[in-house]
């Protein structure tokens, strides 16, 4: 039984793997957004099953957070801006969409190498999911790259939120509850504010492209 | 070899032969019922594959011998990957014959042939059909041969037949790699049988089609052997994957009694795949061909990823 249980949470962990690969072979923003609140989902369901397994049941808490937080509100908060930016579509990426792929192979065969003989030293039943957590990590942080406008950024930095969040829970079964509830309060009000922000972007600018941050300006 | 083997063996060819339209019309069927259309009869494709069986062939005056023989090779191929493929049970004698990557093969083989047979006549539409579907074919190609090899490390052994027994008949495992292999399989498979984010396999416009520009030249009992190839192949991928991700059902040698359990289980898993098929058809939009190559690229990487996630986890 508990062997099924820590399959299942490779299972979830691959999930959403896959979903971070999906994100940075997306083109559309709107896809993202559902590419993100499905990550979301794995992401409750990986905490839930992890809790279980250890008996903790502050993850039980911590998943209800992630599900309040990330599946219905800042998904929602997203729709909101998009639909008053009126940025459904972009086609936008600074490195082709093949290449990005199969760098993000190589920072997938990175990430595992990386991760082997850390979880080699972990007791943890998910402990051969650090590896896929670390991966997540780096193919958003791969997406944040390669994305020029303002959005998808936002979405590439919340997913790695997801990522680290993964990470902690099956690494060393959840942070400390105060820290979770200010990591999860800091990415709502990131949010908040980025959604301010890219609205003075595109004041300032008539675009989202945030290579226009780039330049000095004379006056 | 046993005679139960021989006749689990022999059955299987015939359920192949005989099922392979209805699955074709079953799919039609529920894609007309999502997108609110009338619904041609189940039964559609055997009217069709008899009307053109009973009707005259026409030749092109320069069509060689190649052109001739094309439709009896591809449906050859066909009907010996079904034979291959373990649908009903096991216990097959031909499955020794070849294991996966020559099943993978086997299907290269009917393509040369069809894309050969369709530059023959010479016709532009033809040459460009067959320069579409070889694009699409490379792709294709080593994306099934990494699913397959995903399945072939859990068992250790590339024969069909040894990595089904393995899947099924163990206690409850699941493989995460696996999750991955589904999702490149699927998209390998719509791909591959012209299904519609890739090609729409009832259009005849000339700009997007891919697999019916190949046999635009046929007519009668060759179109008619074509068709039915078509659908044989479309059985034999939806075999493949319900073997590969959802073996349970699939009789064995040593209980010859299952084979009776393991028809209607076919059936029902056919039914289900087909009108998810249909779904799949129904929500997404047919892309440009030049997006195709990414589309089938990011089932490479998937699989790829699905073998390094074994590797991961069994470390």
């Amino acid at each position: 039984m508990t062997e099924l249980v820590g399959q299942l949470i490779n299972l979830l962990a691959s999930i959403l793997l896959m979903l971070a690969f999906a994100m940075i072979s997306q083109r559309r923003i709107l896809s993202l957004i559902h590419l993100f609140t499905a990550q979301g989902v794995a992401l409750v369901a990986a905490t839930l099953v992890v809790g279980y397994a250890t008996q903790q049941p502050h993850l039980y808490l911590s998943a209800g957070i992630t599900l309040v937080l990330k599946v219905i509100l800042i998904p929602l908060l997203l729709h909101r801006v998009i639909a008053r930016l009126d940025v459904r579509w972009d086609i936008e990426t600074l490195i082709n969409i093949p290449t990005t792929m199969i760098i993000g192979i190589a920072l997938v065969i990175f990430a595992f190498d990386l991760a082997l003989p850390i979880s080699k030293l972990s007791v943890s039943v998910a402990r051969a999911t650090l590896g896929i957590a670390l991966a997540c990590v780096l193919l958003s942080f791969l997406m944040m790259i390669t994305r020029s406008k303002a959005v998808p950024q936002v979405i590439g930095f919340l997913s790695m939120e997801n990522g680290l969040f993964f990470a902690a829970t099956s690494a060393t079964y959840g942070m400390p509850m105060v820290v979770e509830l200010g990591i999860a309060l800091d990415v709502l009000v990131g949010i908040l504010i980025l959604g301010v922000f890219m609205f003075h972007i595109r004041e300032q600018f008539d675009s989202l492209d945030i290579r226009h941050l780039e330049k000095l300006r004379e006056d | 070899m046993t005679w139960l083997g021989v006749f689990s063996q022999l059955l299987e060819i015939v359920m192949a032969l005989l099922l392979a339209p209805l699955l074709g019309g079953w799919i039609n069927q529920c894609r007309a019922w999502l997108q609110n259309k009338s619904a041609p009869g189940l039964l559609q494709p055997y009217r069709m594959l008899h009307k053109l069986f009973n009707k005259e062939s026409v030749l092109a005056e320069h069509a060689s011998p190649l052109f001739r023989g094309a439709p009896y090779i591809v449906f050859g191929c066909m009907a010996l990957a079904c034979a291959i493929i373990p649908t009903l049970s096991t216990d097959l004698p031909l499955s020794p014959a070849a294991d996966a990557i020559a099943l993978v093969g086997l299907f290269a083989f009917a393509r040369v042939f069809v894309s050969l047979a369709a530059m023959d006549v010479g016709t532009s539409f033809g040459t460009l059909g067959a320069r579409r579907e070889m694009l699409i074919g490379f792709l294709a190609e080593p994306a099934l041969l990494m699913v397959l090899f995903s399945a072939s490390l859990i068992s250790k052994s590339t024969s069909l037949t040894t990595i089904v027994e393995t899947l099924a008949h163990r206690e409850l495992t699941i493989y995460p790699s696996l999750a991955f292999a589904g999702v490149a399989f699927t998209m390998v498979s719509l791909a591959e049988n012209a299904r519609v984010p890739v090609d729409n396999p009832t259009t005849h416009l000339e700009l997007t089609m891919i697999h019916e520009a190949l046999i635009l030249e046929y007519s009668g009992r060759h179109l008619a052997l074509l068709e039915w190839a078509a659908h044989l192949k479309l059985f034999a991928y939806s075999c493949i994957g319900l073997a590969l991700f959802f073996p349970w059902g699939i009789a064995e040698a040593q209980a010859p009694v299952t084979l009776l359990l393991a028809i209607p289980a076919l059936l029902l898993k056919l039914a289900i795949g087909g009108g998810l098929l249909a779904v799949l058809e129904t929500l997404s939009a047919k892309m440009r061909i030049f997006r195709v190559p990414e589309f089938l690229a990011t089932a490479f990487l998937l699989a790829v990823i699905g073998m390094l996630v074994h590797i991961l986890v069994r470390a």
